[in-house]
């Protein structure tokens, strides 16, 4: 059964930032970053109102 | 008339305002093919994290040194395994004030270093000659005589120390050192050929638990794969807790346990030559401090001023603008 | 039998009849469960006006998230804990279930960091918090042990360093990182059902109290202050 399977496109050294002694991938930033962009853009999108108020 | 109700009675009360409809089944629907969908595609576009376990045979022909020189430790009982204390062997154990809890567990899963890394496993397979006898030299001496060999020449191999650290067994000043060159040299040559991964995990039997407790204590005693680790960034004092391997995401979500590692209360500075009481026993405080942030986030309705927060930074106003704007406080005061 | 003829009525809010059936502990049980969660209650179509906002949607997408993991994880349970590293369908089951946790414990910090700033807990709904925290850090500790019975270089060393900490308070012997055997069955069996457990008893929580109101304004938008009680209608 083949499935298209990538050649594994984060197999590489990862990048890592660092200030004093906070250090991080950056990988694991931008999933943290996502994160907080997902909750901000959840609570400041309009979410539908198909006009249904009772 | 009674009282006047608080807000959060008013809360507690089944809700008399206004509704609308909400298809919650074909919410549900439609996250779980958002989801499905999302899994997949990043499945496809990045795979997953799958570096190859590290072996004793990757240690015995790669880090052959390292790994001599680990198994003399071993039986001389200067490694971290062979006197890290409770649940493996007796001891004191991490304290933090009256707390010993290492301690008080005791030994129940006992760990003989000298036995389970190296004598046992040679003992399970055929031998040379020159092992066979030094196995039953071994046998015939008593514990102080084994202990008086192997310090010996674990002190040898440990002078031959190069400006980097690395050992080099091969020149070892001669000396008294019984039987212990032989069985080192035996163990390292078994774990280069490969039968050493299979004894240490069965133990010389045919169904093995999957029980991996000693053969990770031992290849944990060395540098093969302590620099597999700090290659990788997963050294607990870099952000190791929280990182994957190579360029993968790892678990970001332990990031507030992570923390704690990388501070100078608890992580000594690079070079120094003297721990204090904190940084020896970082990990029974560290483990506390965590324990202690996830009963606060549980219990955190019942713990005043921190459940007012939300009240002070009102990010709720934008939460419910649309409410507020149409209904103002109606039904809820 | 009176019982018979009352078989697929709707159930008002029963009292339980005085005589030897109402004391039996089916009918107890299901007065009592049925008392509290009438179907109308399991499967609202109606919500509040105020639930209106993409926030709301994180708690579902926490649940479709688990869904995810485990039926991938069902897949590699029914292969054995090594397939994936040789098979490529294989590795690809392994990445569904890999950025599965990832999607998982997103939206379930999404969730979270929303209850958190509704102050969700209001109106008698701490025992929600309380289990939501609970789902929380139950779930953490399945990652935990799913890592380590990844039976590759991560989980050699996740072991090694994880074992330091655990024995230090206690607990290292009766949880063991360095037996692949008891972390593959807790990984597997329990500590799904103990998640699953509590996300059930989470989310009949909230069927039970509704979706917590707004936080009262201090000033209503209308410049009048916050006065009299509402009369309820």
């Amino acid at each position: 059964m083949p499935f298209v399977i990538a050649s594994g496109s984060l197999n590489g050294p990862a990048t890592y930032l660092s200030w004093g002694w906070v250090g991080i991938s950056l990988t694991n930033l931008i999933v943290m970053l996502v994160t907080v962009l997902v909750f901000v853009l959840a609570v400041l999108l309009p979410f539908p109102h198909d006009g249904d108020d009772e | 008339m009674s009282a006047r109700r608080t807000s959060s009675d008013v809360a507690a009360l089944p809700w008399a305002g206004p509704v609308r409809r909400y298809d919650i089944v074909k919410e549900f629907v439609i996250a779980l093919v958002v989801m499905a969908v999302l899994s997949v595609g990043l499945a496809v576009a990045f795979g997953s994290p799958d570096e190859e376990a590290l072996t004793f045979k990757g240690w015995g022909t790669t880090a052959a040194d390292n790994f001599y020189a680990v198994t003399v430790g071993e039986l001389a009982g200067t490694t971290e395994s062979a006197g890290y204390g409770p649940p493996y062997q007796d001891g004191d154990g991490l304290a933090v004030g009256p707390l010993r809890p290492q301690k008080w567990m005791g030994v129940r899963l006992p760990v003989d270093a000298a036995d389970d890394f190296v004598i046992t496993p040679l003992k399970s397979q055929a031998q040379t000659s020159e092992v066979t006898a030094a196995l039953a030299a071994w046998q015939a001496a008593t514990p102080d005589q084994r202990t008086t060999w192997a310090t010996a020449l674990d002190d040898a191999v440990q002078a031959t120390a190069d400006a980097d650290g690395a050992l080099h067994p091969d020149q070892v000043a001669s000396g008294d050192y019984g039987p212990v060159p032989a069985l080192a040299q035996g163990l390292t040559e078994m774990a280069a050929s490969g039968s050493l991964d299979g004894a240490m995990l069965s133990q010389g039997a045919f169904y093995g638990s999957a029980d991996y407790t000693k053969a990770i204590l031992f290849m944990g005693d060395g540098s093969y794969l302590d620099d597999a680790a700090t290659a990788q960034n997963l050294q607990g004092n870099t952000w190791g807790m929280m990182n994957g391997t190579n360029s993968y995401p790892g678990q970001p979500w332990l990031w507030w346990a992570s923390l704690w590692y990388q501070i100078p209360t608890f992580n000594p500075a690079e070079g120094a030559t003297t721990t204090t009481s904190l940084q020896d026993n970082a990990d029974a405080w560290i483990f506390y401090i965590i324990g202690v942030i996830g009963l606060v986030i549980i219990f955190f309705p019942f713990i005043p001023g921190l459940r007012s927060i939300p009240r002070w930074i009102p990010v709720h106003r934008l939460i419910w603008r649309t409410y507020y704007r149409v209904h103002g406080n109606d039904h809820l005061v | 039998m009176a019982t018979t003829e009352k078989m697929g009525t709707p159930v008002d809010p029963p009292q339980p009849p005085d005589d030897v059936d109402g004391r039996m502990w089916t009918n107890r049980l299901r007065t009592s469960f049925f008392g509290t969660y009438p179907p109308e209650k399991l499967l609202p179509d109606r919500q509040p006006a105020y639930v209106a906002s993409w926030i709301y949607v994180f708690g579902v997408a926490t649940i479709a998230g688990f869904i995810m993991l485990v039926v991938s994880g069902l897949v590699l349970s029914f292969e054995g804990p090594t397939w994936y590293h040789t098979s490529s369908t294989g590795h690809f089951v392994n990445s569904v279930h890999f950025w599965s946790v990832q999607l998982f414990m997103l939206s379930m910090v999404v969730h979270l960091w929303g209850k958190f700033w509704m102050a969700a807990w209001r109106g008698r709904r701490a025992m929600t918090w309380v289990t939501g925290a609970l789902a929380f850090f139950s779930s953490i500790g399945t990652a935990f042990t799913g890592f380590l019975v990844q039976s590759n270089f991560e989980s050699q060393w996740i072991a090694f360093e994880a074992k330091d900490g655990l024995n230090a308070v206690g607990v290292g012997p009766w949880f063991n990182v360095a037996n692949a055997g008891q972390m593959l069955l807790l990984h597997v069996c329990l500590l799904p059902v103990v998640v699953g457990v509590i996300v059930v008893w989470h989310v009949l929580l909230v069927r039970k109290h509704g979706v917590v109101p707004p936080i009262p304004l201090e000033h209503d938008p209308a410049d009048q202050p916050v006065a009299t009680p509402q009369a309820r209608s």
